[in-house]
């Protein structure tokens, strides 16, 4: 049953990239977009979707699966249905740490700044856990969520000061502070793909122990499980994936925590089939992000991290309103 | 010789009591606010001594000082002045509802909300209808996020945490909304706007900015000192106040109104200045205790003298670039906020 379900997701996310390579500002009828992969004669169509279509599908999907897979870590370990990398500061840590390595530093390599996005990634991650921890009753819901808004409001308020008096990037100034998958070419996500598919592989070999992990830190220590470790290793994928996501299309917001939720409803509570449906649905949602994306302002296009918010903030409201963060 | 000073009014009938270190306080900090005021008009690609900036404002100095001083420097001070006292007495009037020590513009939306009034203000009216209405579109932004926030959270009553968690929801999407607005209009917009959202003074003047904002500041800041010793009351708890003859849910909507107020007219001119309704009542709270009609004024002040200093560093430490103001209120503000959460972390 879940194993069908699964099947299905994945035909929707393979239609979706289909749609999201043939339409946009230049419809391109489907049997052209086969048709230049079969048979390519460097036709100006064909060139739309080898260097642009098929790259900006790609990052979408990829960034979808990352973000919505560390949403879901983020949220055993945290214990708090709105944990996200975006509402806990990840993103906008390793959005800013990316653009200093880019401006200041000069670092030109994609390569490069996908480790300045990791490090910021670990260092706002680290001070959030550690800001939300603090105090004899640990993490509650309201500190770790406070801290996790201030060190976004920060990182991203220093982001576009530094952006805006620069000068040097302001082409990119919206891609940095609200994420979009526009424009990007295909080594932004070659150069990711390795931490991507690391972060993955640890996501989903974690996904047993997950399920201990969620039933509380006491019942889990009881059953013999190494609690500090499993944490540990859920923190390094969840930095790997938020901070490989955020070099490849900047901090995309709210995937992380939409996907989980959807997911916890039609996969049930089991971590091996909720990680890698995550994975799927996620990726699903930010190519039809990206899509809808193009339409919004045409013939401009609204960057996708715009779309995931403003689809996102109505779900955020309702889990908020759920009696399960207020207690 | 008592603490407390009582001030009396007979018409209209008002009292304030204010400790008598209060007073001093006060005092300390409106002197502080002026010298910082001179010395930093003074500051500049052209330096002109404290005295001199005093002669030039007083109409007897060089004929060059007088213009770099009143036409030019002066604005952004006053500015600074009216923009951070507007918003730290927003965030004591918030602090005081909430009862929340975290509560400020920034964190429940309403800067967001305000924001976007405004960049909707410069793309759908730029043209057609003059400046001096943005505060209004601001305002009204404010207010609607107001709203929405109250409307949300409210579920029997609205919990503080459900409150916070529900601003942080609505001030992002409020700034996705403000940042479609800025990528589908036209590009000249774009810088504006963004550093709008930053929060910036720069390049104000005496007629568009300071006397567009002068009289919203000139009316809500009094009124809010006005209704300060409601706000003491409040603290007691909605029961004791009640029960003490207070119209509980009245004045507490007169309040919100007229912080909501406050922060919208500061931002329509200063931007999205984040944090110094944060930090200021928290500062005049351990200077003057928490009753309001020593807070408020000492807020205000202090408001005042954080966004000066503030700005101060934003054009002069990278000098010459000119840095939003917001990037250095932010920049402090930030650590601020999770020092409070530190102090906080057992309550």
């Amino acid at each position: 049953m879940r194993l069908t379900g699964l099947f299905l997701v994945m035909a929707l996310l393979a239609f979706a990239v289909l749609c999201s390579i043939a339409f946009g500002t230049a419809d391109i009828p489907l049997g052209h977009v086969i048709g230049s992969f079969t048979g390519y004669s460097g036709t100006q169509e064909q060139l739309i979707i080898r260097t642009a279509r098929v790259p900006r599908a790609l990052i979408a999907a990829s960034v979808g699966a990352c973000l919505a897979v560390a949403g879901a870590l983020m949220q055993v370990i945290t214990r708090n249905p709105i944990a996200s990398p975006s509402t806990f500061g990840v993103n906008a840590g390793a959005a800013f740490f990316a653009v200093i390595g880019a401006g200041l530093l000069g670092f030109e390599s994609m390569q490069a700044q996908t480790w300045m996005a990791l490090a910021g990634a670990g260092i706002s991650g680290l001070i959030v856990f550690v800001m939300g921890s603090m105090g004899k009753d640990g993490m509650t819901p309201v500190k770790i969520t406070l801290a996790g808004a201030s060190i976004a409001a920060f990182f991203a308020s220093v982001t576009q000061g530094y952006m805006l008096t620069s000068g040097k990037m302001f082409d990119q100034v919206l891609v940095w502070l609200v994420g979009s998958v526009a424009g990007r070419e295909m080594n932004a996500l070659t150069a990711v793909l390795p931490y991507m598919g690391i972060g993955m592989l640890l996501a989903i070999v974690l996904s047993r122990h997950l399920n201990v992990l969620a039933m509380g830190d006491d019942i889990a220590q009881g059953l013999g499980q190494s609690t500090a470790r499993m944490k540990g290793a859920a923190a390094l994928s969840i930095i790997l994936l938020a901070g490989a996501s955020v070099a490849a299309a900047g901090p995309v917001a709210f995937v992380g925590i939409i996907v989980p939720h959807i997911v916890r409803r039609i996969a049930g509570s089991d971590y091996r089939w909720i990680i890698p449906y995550c994975a799927v649905v996620g990726a699903l949602l930010l190519v039809a992000a990206d899509l809808g994306s193009r339409y919004i302002a045409m013939p401009k296009e609204v960057p996708v991290g715009v779309m995931t918010a403003v689809i996102g903030v109505p779900f955020f409201v309702y889990i908020a309103r759920s009696g399960r963060v207020a207690r | 010789m008592s603490r407390y000073r009582s001030l009396r009014m007979d018409r209209p009938r008002l009292s304030f009591l204010i400790e008598r270190r209060t007073t001093w306080v006060l005092a300390i900090l409106a002197l502080l606010c002026a010298a910082l005021m001179i010395v930093s008009t003074g500051i500049g690609s052209l330096p002109v001594s404290p005295l001199e900036v005093i002669r030039s404002m007083a109409g007897k100095g060089a004929a060059a000082h007088e213009v770099i001083v009143n036409k030019l420097r002066l604005p952004r001070i006053v500015i600074a002045v009216l923009v951070g006292a507007s918003l730290a007495v927003a965030g004591a009037i918030l602090q005081g509802l909430v009862r929340n020590p975290l509560a400020s513009p920034d964190v429940t939306g309403i800067t967001e909300g305000a924001s976007l009034g405004a960049v909707l203000f410069l793309f759908l009216l730029g043209g057609s209808v003059p400046i001096s209405w943005m505060p209004v579109s601001a305002i009204g932004g404010a207010f609607a996020v107001t709203a929405l926030l109250y409307l949300l959270s409210w579920r029997g009553g609205v919990s503080p945490l459900r409150l916070v968690l529900i601003g942080t929801g609505l001030s992002a999407a409020f700034k996705s909304l403000s940042y479609m607005l800025i990528i589908s209009g036209p590009l000249i917009l774009t810088v504006k706007s963004l550093t709008f959202m930053t929060g910036s003074i720069y390049g104000v003047s005496w007629e568009k900015d300071v006397y567009t904002l002068l009289p919203w500041v000139a009316v809500l800041l009094p009124l809010a000192w006005f209704q300060a010793r409601h706000v003491n009351i409040q603290a007691l708890g909605d029961e004791v106040a009640g029960s003490a003859g207070a119209h509980v849910q009245r004045s507490r909507l007169i309040l919100l109104l007229l912080s909501v107020a406050l922060a919208g007219a500061a931002i329509a001119i200063g931007g999205a200045i984040s944090f110094i309704g944060l930090m200021a009542p928290h500062m005049a709270r351990k200077l003057v205790g928490s009753s309001f009609g020593g807070l408020l004024p000492a807020s205000a002040l202090i408001g005042a003298i954080i966004l000066l200093a503030a700005d101060l560093a934003a054009r002069t430490a990278f000098s010459p670039l000119d840095i939003p103001a917001g990037v250095f209120t932010a920049a402090i503000g930030a650590p601020f906020f999770l020092y409070m959460l530190y102090r906080h972390r057992n309550s």
